[in-house]
C-alpha cells in the first residue's frame, strides 16, 4: 500500500491483561487504525472480527480429505475384494461392492477418519508455517508467557500520527509501546 | 466475558497469574530433576531392558518360549494386548469427548492423558507384532502388491480391521497431542536460556509464533479433530472386541462385546490415569491444578463405566443361560466353577464390587483410596481380558484336547517388560514435556481460577 508519510515503522503496544487488549482494539479499529497482528499465549475470544481476521476454512478441507479417503477406501477394497482376487472366505464368497458392504464398514470408517485428521493437520501446519526448522516471529519472548501484543504498521496505515496512537494506547491500557523505525 | 455459575467450585486453586500457570507447569522442566525421578527412572529402565532382552530372545527363538498349546493359542500376549488398548482410551476420550461437551476440567489432565494413551497404543501395538512370531514380515498386514498373485489382506477379517483402528487411532492421538503441544514448546522456548536447551524447544515448536490467525485455527483443528476423535474412540475397542465376537467361540461370539470392551476400556484407562496424575500432582507440586474435584470427577466417570461394566458381566452370564445353548451355557459355568475360577472372581471382586465403594463422597475424595482403587481396578481389566481370553479357548468342543495355560517366564517377562518401558516414556515426558496444556488452562483461569471466582461473589 502507498503511504504519504515518511515514516516506515512497526509499533507494537504490549498489554498485560487479554481483554484490556480486546478493548483496545475496539477503540483503535473505530477510529480507523488498522491492526495488523494480534500476538497472544492463547486464544482471545472475540479479537478476530475486530482485526478483521476471516473464519478458517479448515473444516471444510477436513471434510474433503474425509470423502477423498471414503472414496479411495470403497475403491481399494472393491479393487483387492471384488475385482483383482475374489476369495470364498468361511462360506461367504464376495460378490459386489454392495453385498459385501457391511465388511468394508470398519475400515471404510477408519480410513475416513485418517485421511480427514491427517489431511486437515498437514493443511493446518502448512497454512500456519508451523513446520520443523521454522523461526518464530513473535516480537517478544513474553508473548508467549503473560503479554498480548498488537502490532500496527505503516504500511497498512496512512498518515499514523504517532503522539496520538501512544496516547490513545496508554489511555486504552498498554503497558509498554515499541516502535522500530525500519528502512524504507 | 464469559460467566460461570457460582456453585461450581474453582479449577484452579490459590492466587494464580498466567504468569503463574507458565512458571509451575515450565519450572520443573528448567529446574533439576529431583532424586526421585532418578530412582524411579532407573528402576523402570532396568525393566524396560529386561523386556526388551525377553522380546529379543522370543523373536529370535520364536513363541514356542511362550506357554501356548494347541488348545490354548491366545493367551497373554492377547490378553496384555487388549489391556494396553484399553488403557489407552481414556486420553483420547478426556480430550476429544470432554472437549465437545465443554468439560472445562479436561484441561489439567488431558496433556499427560493422551502421553498415558500414545505410550499405551505403543505397549499394545507391540503384542500382535511379536505375536506373528516373524515380526520381520509384518508389513504383510498392509494391501501391498506382492509376488504371491497379488494375494491382498483380508478385508473381511477383524483382525485386518485391527490393523487399520489402531494406526488410525494411533496416529491421529499423537497429532492432535502434539498441535496442542506446539504453543506450550514456543512458551519454554521463550523462556529457556541454555542455549542446546532453547535450540531443541525452538525447533519442536516449529515456529509458533501465538498470532491471532494461528489461534483461530488452532481452535478450529482442535474441535474438528476432538469430532473425528470421538467416533475413533469407539470404533476402536468396538473392532478389538470384535477380534472376539465375530469368531465362532462360545463366551466369545456376544453382540454386547463392543458396548462391553468400550466401558471396560473408558474404566481401565481413567484408574490407570489416576494412578498416574496422583503420583505426579505429589511430585511436580499440581496440587492446584489438578485438584481433589478433578479427581473426583474422573471417579465418577470410574463408577459410571465401572457399573456398565459389571451389567456387562451379568447380563452375559444370564444370557448363556437364557440362549439355551449348551456350549454358551458352559463356557460360562467353566468360567466360575472350572479351573480359573480364581481369575473370574479376582475380576469379579475388582471390576463389579470395589468401584461401588466411589459412591461415598469420602472414598471418592481421598486420594489413598483413589489410588489404592485404581491400582485394584487395573488388575480387575487385566484378569477380565485373561478371563475372556483363556476360560473361553481352554476347554474348547473336543473334550480330548482341553488344556490348562501356564506362563512361562519369557510371558511374565514380556508383559513386566512393557509396563517398563511404559513408565520409562512417561517419565521422560514428566520429565521434559509439558505435563499440563498451560496455555489452554490460562482461558479458564479468569473463568475457573478460585481467586476470580471469589472477586466475583463478594
Amino acid at each position: 500500500m502507498a503511504t504519504h508519510n515518511h515514516h516506515n515503522r512497526v509499533i507494537h503496544a504490549m498489554f498485560d491483561d487479554d481483554h484490556r487488549l480486546l478493548d483496545a482494539a475496539k477503540v483503535l479499529v473505530a477510529q480507523g487504525i488498522r491492526i495488523k497482528e494480534v500476538y497472544s499465549p492463547f486464544p482471545i475470544h472475540g479479537i478476530d472480527p475486530v482485526i478483521g481476521v476471516k473464519r478458517t476454512r479448515l473444516a471444510v478441507v477436513s471434510f474433503m480429505f474425509g470423502a477423498a479417503g471414503l472414496s479411495l477406501a470403497l475403491l481399494g477394497m472393491w479393487y483387492f475384494m471384488i475385482y483383482d482376487w475374489p476369495m470364498n472366505i468361511g462360506g461367504k464368497p464376495s460378490f459386489s461392492l454392495m453385498e459385501n458392504l457391511p465388511a468394508f464398514i470398519p475400515v471404510a470408517f477408519e480410513f475416513t477418519v485418517f485421511c480427514a485428521a491427517h489431511g486437515m493437520a498437514l493443511t493446518y501446519m502448512l497454512r500456519n508455517g508451523t513446520l520443523p526448522g521454522m523461526q518464530a516471529v513473535n516480537p517478544d519472548p513474553r508473548t508467549t508467557d503473560d503479554k498480548f501484543v498488537m502490532e500496527i504498521t505503516d504500511a497498512d496505515n496512512q498518515d499514523l500520527n504517532a503522539d496520538d496512537l501512544n496516547t490513545m494506547l496508554k489511555n486504552a491500557g498498554a503497558i509498554e509501546i515499541n516502535q522500530k523505525d525500519l528502512a524504507r | 466475558m464469559h460467566k460461570e455459575a457460582a456453585i461450581r467450585q474453582a479449577l484452579i486453586l490459590g492466587d494464580k497469574s498466567y504468569h503463574d500457570i507458565t512458571v509451575d507447569v515450565v519450572g520443573p522442566i528448567e529446574n533439576k530433576a529431583p532424586t526421585a525421578w532418578y530412582v524411579l527412572i532407573t528402576i523402570a529402565g532396568l525393566i524396560a531392558l529386561w523386556g526388551l532382552g525377553c522380546i529379543t530372545y522370543l523373536i529370535s527363538t520364536g513363541i514356542g518360549v511362550w506357554g501356548l498349546n494347541k488348545t490354548v493359542g491366545w493367551a497373554w500376549d492377547i490378553t496384555n494386548f487388549v489391556w494396553w488398548v484399553g488403557i489407552g482410551h481414556a486420553g483420547t476420550l478426556i480430550s476429544a469427548v470432554l472437549l465437545l461437551f465443554r468439560q472445562k476440567w479436561r484441561m489439567a489432565i488431558n496433556r499427560s492423558a493422551e502421553a498415558m494413551t500414545i505410550f499405551a497404543v505403543m505397549m499394545a501395538a507391540l503384542f500382535p507384532g511379536i505375536h506373528m512370531g516373524r515380526i520381520w514380515v509384518a508389513y504383510w498386514v498392509l494391501p501391498l502388491p506382492n509376488t504371491f498373485g497379488s494375494l491382498w489382506v483380508n478385508f473381511n477379517s477383524p483382525l485386518l480391521w485391527d490393523v487399520f483402528a489402531i494406526s488410525t487411532y494411533f496416529s491421529v492421538s499423537l497429532v492432535f497431542w502434539y498441535i496442542g503441544l506446539i504453543p506450550d514448546f514456543a512458551t519454554i522456548r521463550d523462556r529457556m536460556s541454555k542455549p542446546l536447551a532453547k535450540k531443541i524447544y525452538g525447533f519442536l515448536s516449529f515456529g509458533w509464533s501465538g498470532k491471532a490467525k494461528n489461534w483461530t485455527r488452532f481452535e478450529e483443528v482442535s474441535l474438528v479433530l476432538a469430532g473425528l476423535a470421538t467416533p475413533l474412540v469407539f470404533s476402536v475397542h468396538s473392532i478389538v472386541s470384535m477380534d472376539f465376537a465375530t469368531s465362532v467361540i462360545p463366551g466369545w461370539h456376544t453382540t454386547i462385546f463392543p458396548p462391553y470392551f468400550v466401558s471396560g476400556a473408558v474404566f481401565s484407562g481413567f484408574a490407570m490415569v489416576l494412578t498416574l496424575l496422583l503420583i505426579m500432582r505429589k511430585v511436580m507440586k499440581l496440587e492446584n491444578y489438578i485438584t481433589i474435584k478433578h479427581v473426583e470427577y474422573m471417579n465418577i466417570v470410574i463408577i459410571v463405566t465401572g457399573s456398565i461394566v459389571g451389567v456387562a458381566y451379568l447380563t452375559e452370564l444370564f444370557i448363556s443361560w437364557y440362549s439355551g445353548v449348551e456350549y454358551e451355557s458352559y463356557a460360562f459355568i467353566n468360567r466360575f466353577s472350572g479351573p480359573y475360577m480364581w481369575s473370574y472372581f479376582a475380576m469379579m471382586t475388582c471390576n463389579v464390587i470395589s468401584p461401588q465403594l466411589l459412591w461415598f463422597k469420602k472414598i471418592r475424595t481421598s486420594l489413598t483410596a483413589t489410588f489404592i482403587l485404581s491400582i485394584v481396578v487395573n488388575i480387575g481389566m487385566w484378569f477380565e481380558r485373561f478371563v475372556i481370553i483363556v476360560t473361553s479357548l481352554h476347554r474348547d468342543y473336543v473334550p480330548s484336547s482341553w488344556s490348562m495355560f501356564y506362563p512361562t517366564w519369557v510371558d511374565v517377562g514380556i508383559f513386566v517388560g512393557t509396563i517398563g518401558i511404559f513408565f520409562t516414556l512417561f517419565l521422560l515426558f514428566a520429565r521434559f514435556f509439558p505435563v499440563l496444556a498451560l496455555n489452554e488452562l490460562k482461558t479458564i483461569l479468569k473463568v475457573s481460577g478460585e481467586k476470580y471466582k471469589n472477586e466475583d461473589h463478594h
